[in-house]
C-alpha cells in the first residue's frame, strides 16, 4: 500500500513528463487559438493586428466550408464501411489454414508500410492514368472507353486509395481478435447443425465487436486529417477538397494565417465531436 | 629538404587550411525540370572551382513553391538559395526578404541578361533573383501529322486555325490526340495557362478597381473555347494534366500540337522523345485582339535575405546563371540542352542560332509584355498571374472549379460564377475594395 510520502515521490517523478506532455500539446494549441483571432498575413507584412471573431465568420461562410465537410465525413465513412467489411472477411479467410499461409498474411499486410505519398504516386500514375495506367489497358482490352479516373469518379478514387491503405491495420487487429475466438464454441454450434452463416452472424461478429470498435475510432482519428493522398492525386480539386485541404490551403497557399488557424479550431471541434459521439455510441463495447 | 620546398610546402598547407576553413555546404531549393537535374550534375564543377559544397532539397513545382513561400514568410533559414519565379521575386523583393543582386562581379555581365528577364526579376530597380533560365510559351506541333491533314500551320496561328487543325490531325483510334494543354489544378499549372490565353480572348482577372471579371463575355467564351476544343481534340483526362503529364504525352507520339513553356522545346526534340524530327515550332495563338496566348516566366535564383552564407551564394548564383556555365552545358550536352531564355548573348551565338527552336524561344519572350498583358487595361503586373500577394491562393481556387468544368462535375457557367465569388471575397478582405 502506497503511503503518503511514496505517492507524493511519484507525483513528483512524473512531473516532468507531464509538463513536458502538457506542453507539446498547450503551446500549439494556443499558438492557434492565438493566430485565430489575429490579422496574420505573412506576405503583406505579418501580424497586423486583432480580428476577433472575423477569421472564424470568414471561415464557415466560405463557399468551400461545407462541401469540404461534406466531403470529409464521406471519405471517413466510405473508407470505414469498406475496411471494416473487407477486415472481416479478410480476416476469416486468413485464419483458414492454407499453404504459404505466413507470405499471404505478409502481402495482405504489406500496403500499410507503403508511404502514403507513394501509395498515392503509384495509384495516379500507375493504376488510374487514362491513358497510361493499368486500368485504362485493361478497359481497351475488353473494347470499353478507359475512365479518367481521377476527375471523373475523384472521390470513390481517393476511397479506394485510402482503403487500401487501410485495410491491412482493420484486418490485422480482426484477424487477432478471431484468433483469440474460443474454437470449442464454434465446433459445438457446427455439430448442432448451425449453417455458416448463423454461425458468423451469432458467435464471430458479437466476439469481433471490440475488435471493431478499435478498427472505427483508431481510423476515424487519422482518416479525419487525410491529406498527402489528396494533395497527390487530385491537389483538392474535383470536390475532393477536406477540411484539413481547406486549412493547409488557406495557410500555405494563401498565406492567411489567422484564417487558417480559426479552421484549425473548428477542426479540433469537428474531431471531438466525432469522437464523443463514437465513444458514446460505439465506444460502450469497449467497457463489456 | 631546402628552405624552398619546406617554404612551398608550408605556403600549400596554408593556402589549403584557408579554402577548407572559407569553404562552405550550401543548401539549394529547386524544381524537379530537366534543367535543373542538369545543373545538379554538373554542380562538381562548381565546388572543384570554389571549395563549397552543395546540398540539394529537389521538389515538384507547386511543392516548392510552398516549401520555399512557408519558408521565407517564417523566416525559417532553411535554404542559402531559392529557386523562384517572377511571381515572387518583386513581391519579396519589396519586402525586404531577398539580398539585392546588384554588385555582382564584372565576369557576371548583368547587362547580358535579356531586359524582360531583368525587369521581371527586379523590385524597383534592383535585380533580386539572377534568372537561370527564362522562357515563354509556344505552339510546339508534329509537322508530319499537320502534312498528313492536309495542313500547313503559320508561324503565328489563331486559336480558330489551331482548333481546326487539332480536329484535323486527331486520330482515337491510333491513341493520337490533336492537342495536348494543361487542365490541372494550380495557379502556376492549369491556373497560368488559362490566364495566359484568356488574355488573347480580350479577358483580363480585375478592372481598374480590382473587381473580379469572371462574369464577362470573354471569360465565358475562353473557357467554352477551351473545354469545347479539348473535348473534342483533347487526351482522356486533361483535367489532371499539367506540364509533366503533357510533355510525357507529346514525347510518346500522343499529342498533335502540345502549347506550353518554350523550355519545352529541348526535351521534346531530345533523346527522350520518339518524335523528335518531327517538331515544329510557332507563336502561341491570338484571336486578333492583339494580344497573344503567351505568357513570360522565369526560373530564378535568390538568396534569403538572412544567410549566413551569402558570399558563397553569390559565387554560386554567378555560376549556374553565367555564361561559362551555359558553355559547360554546351560542351557536356550539346548546345540545344543549354539553359535558354536568360541572356542576350546565347542569342547572338551562331552556334545556338543553328539550334531549330532558338529563334521562335526569343520571338515567343520578345512578344510577351508583363506591364502590359491584357486588351482592356488591367492593374496588375504579370502575364499568367497577377503579381499580388493574394493572387496565388485566389488562382489555385479558382483553377480548381475550372478543372471541374473540364472534367464535367459543374458548367463553365457555374464555374465561372464561383470563380467570381471566390475571388471578389478575397479581394474584399484583403482590403483592395
Amino acid at each position: 500500500m502506497a503511503t503518503k510520502s511514496s505517492r507524493s515521490a511519484a507525483r513528483l517523478m512524473m512531473a516532468p513528463a507531464v509538463v513536458l506532455l502538457l506542453g507539446w500539446m498547450l503551446v500549439p494549441l494556443t499558438m492557434t487559438l492565438w493566430f485565430s483571432f489575429r490579422n496574420y498575413l505573412p506576405l503583406r507584412g505579418g501580424d497586423l493586428g486583432w480580428a476577433g471573431f472575423d477569421n472564424y465568420t470568414r471561415f464557415v461562410t466560405s463557399s468551400a466550408f461545407w462541401p469540404s465537410i461534406s466531403a470529409t465525413l464521406i471519405i471517413v465513412g466510405s473508407v470505414l464501411i469498406i475496411t471494416v467489411c473487407l477486415g472481416i472477411l479478410l480476416a476469416i479467410l486468413l485464419d483458414q489454414p492454407m499453404w504459404g499461409q505466413g507470405i499471404v498474411r505478409i502481402l495482405v499486410i504489406a500496403p500499410f508500410f507503403v508511404m502514403p505519398t507513394v501509395s498515392a504516386l503509384v495509384w495516379k500514375n500507375i493504376f488510374m492514368d487514362p491513358v497510361n495506367g493499368l486500368f485504362a489497358h485493361l478497359w481497351k482490352l475488353f473494347g470499353a472507353e478507359p475512365v479518367s479516373w481521377l476527375s471523373e469518379a475523384s472521390l470513390p478514387s481517393i476511397i479506394l486509395i485510402v482503403s487500401w491503405q487501410w485495410l491491412p491495420f482493420a484486418t490485422l487487429i480482426l484477424l487477432t481478435a478471431i484468433q483469440s475466438l474460443d474454437s470449442e464454441q464454434l465446433e459445438a454450434s457446427e455439430m448442432d447443425g448451425a449453417p455458416h452463416l448463423k454461425r458468423f452472424w451469432f458467435i464471430v461478429l458479437p466476439h469481433l465487436s471490440r475488435a471493431i470498435t478499435i478498427v472505427i475510432l483508431i481510423q476515424t482519428i487519422f482518416l479525419l486529417s487525410v491529406f498527402a493522398e489528396i494533395f497527390v492525386t487530385t491537389g483538392g480539386a474535383f470536390g475532393t477538397k477536406t477540411l484539413t485541404y481547406l486549412i493547409f490551403q488557406r495557410v500555405l497557399e494563401s498565406q492567411n494565417v489567422g484564417l487558417g488557424s480559426a479552421g484549425g479550431v473548428y477542426a479540433i471541434i469537428l474531431a471531438n465531436i466525432v469522437a464523443i459521439f463514437l465513444m458514446r455510441i460505439v465506444g460502450k463495447n469497449l467497457d463489456a | 629538404m631546402n628552405k624552398t620546398i619546406r617554404a612551398l610546402l608550408g605556403a600549400t598547407a596554408i593556402c589549403t587550411v584557408a579554402t577548407v576553413g572559407f569553404a562552405e555546404t550550401l543548401t539549394i531549393a529547386t524544381v524537379n525540370n530537366g534543367d535543373m537535374v542538369r545543373m545538379q550534375g554538373l554542380t562538381d564543377d562548381f565546388t572543384a572551382k570554389t571549395g563549397h559544397e552543395v546540398e540539394w532539397v529537389t521538389l515538384e513545382e507547386n511543392v516548392l513553391r510552398q516549401r520555399v513561400t512557408t519558408d521565407i514568410t517564417t523566416k525559417g533559414g532553411s535554404f542559402d538559395i531559392m529557386t523562384i519565379g517572377m511571381y515572387e521575386t518583386p513581391i519579396w523583393g519589396k519586402n525586404g526578404w531577398l539580398v539585392p543582386l546588384d554588385d555582382m562581379s564584372a565576369e557576371y555581365n548583368a547587362d547580358d541578361i535579356l531586359p524582360a528577364m531583368k525587369n521581371g526579376l527586379s523590385y524597383d530597380g534592383t535585380m533580386f533573383a539572377s534568372p537561370f533560365y527564362g522562357e515563354s510559351s509556344m505552339i510546339m506541333y508534329r509537322t508530319d501529322l499537320m502534312e498528313a491533314a492536309g495542313m500547313e500551320m503559320p508561324k503565328d496561328p489563331t486559336w480558330e486555325f489551331v482548333r481546326k487543325a487539332a480536329a484535323a490531325m486527331t486520330d482515337r483510334d491510333n491513341e493520337i490526340n490533336g492537342i495536348c494543354l494543361r487542365g490541372k489544378a494550380g495557379w502556376g499549372e492549369g491556373g497560368a495557362f488559362i490566364t495566359a490565353m484568356s488574355n488573347s480572348f480580350g479577358a483580363r482577372w480585375f478592372d481598374m478597381d480590382w473587381n473580379a471579371q469572371f462574369d464577362t463575355e470573354q471569360w465565358a467564351n475562353t473557357l467554352n473555347f477551351y473545354k469545347g476544343m479539348m473535348d473534342e481534340s483533347g487526351p482522356n483526362g486533361y483535367p489532371t494534366n499539367g506540364f509533366n503529364e503533357n510533355l510525357s504525352l507529346f514525347n510518346q507520339g500522343k499529342c498533335g500540337m502540345w502549347i506550353d513553356a518554350t523550355v519545352a522545346a529541348s526535351f521534346v526534340t531530345g533523346d527522350d522523345s520518339t518524335v523528335a524530327d518531327k517538331v515544329g515550332f510557332a507563336l502561341a495563338p491570338d484571336t486578333g485582339l492583339g494580344k497573344r496566348s503567351n505568357w513570360l516566366w522565369a526560373w530564378a535564383l535568390a538568396i534569403p535575405a538572412g544567410t549566413q552564407k551569402e558570399a558563397a551564394a553569390k559565387e554560386f548564383i554567378e555560376w549556374a546563371t553565367g555564361t561559362a556555365y551555359i558553355e559547360l552545358v554546351a560542351a557536356n550536352e550539346g548546345w540545344a540542352n543549354v539553359p535558354p531564355g536568360a541572356r542576350i548573348s546565347l542569342y547572338e551565338n551562331p552556334d545556338y542560332q543553328a539550334v531549330p527552336f532558338a529563334q521562335m524561344t526569343l520571338d515567343s519572350i520578345l512578344s510577351a509584355d508583363p506591364t502590359d498583358s491584357t486588351v482592356e487595361p488591367s492593374p496588375y503586373v504579370g502575364i499568367q498571374f497577377a503579381a499580388i500577394p493574394e493572387f496565388a491562393g485566389i488562382a489555385t481556387e479558382v483553377s480548381q472549379e475550372f478543372s471541374a468544368a473540364y472534367a464535367g462535375q459543374q458548367t463553365v457557367e457555374e464555374a465561372l460564377a464561383k470563380a467570381q465569388a471566390i475571388t471578389n471575397e478575397a479581394m474584399e478582405a484583403a482590403g483592395y475594395k
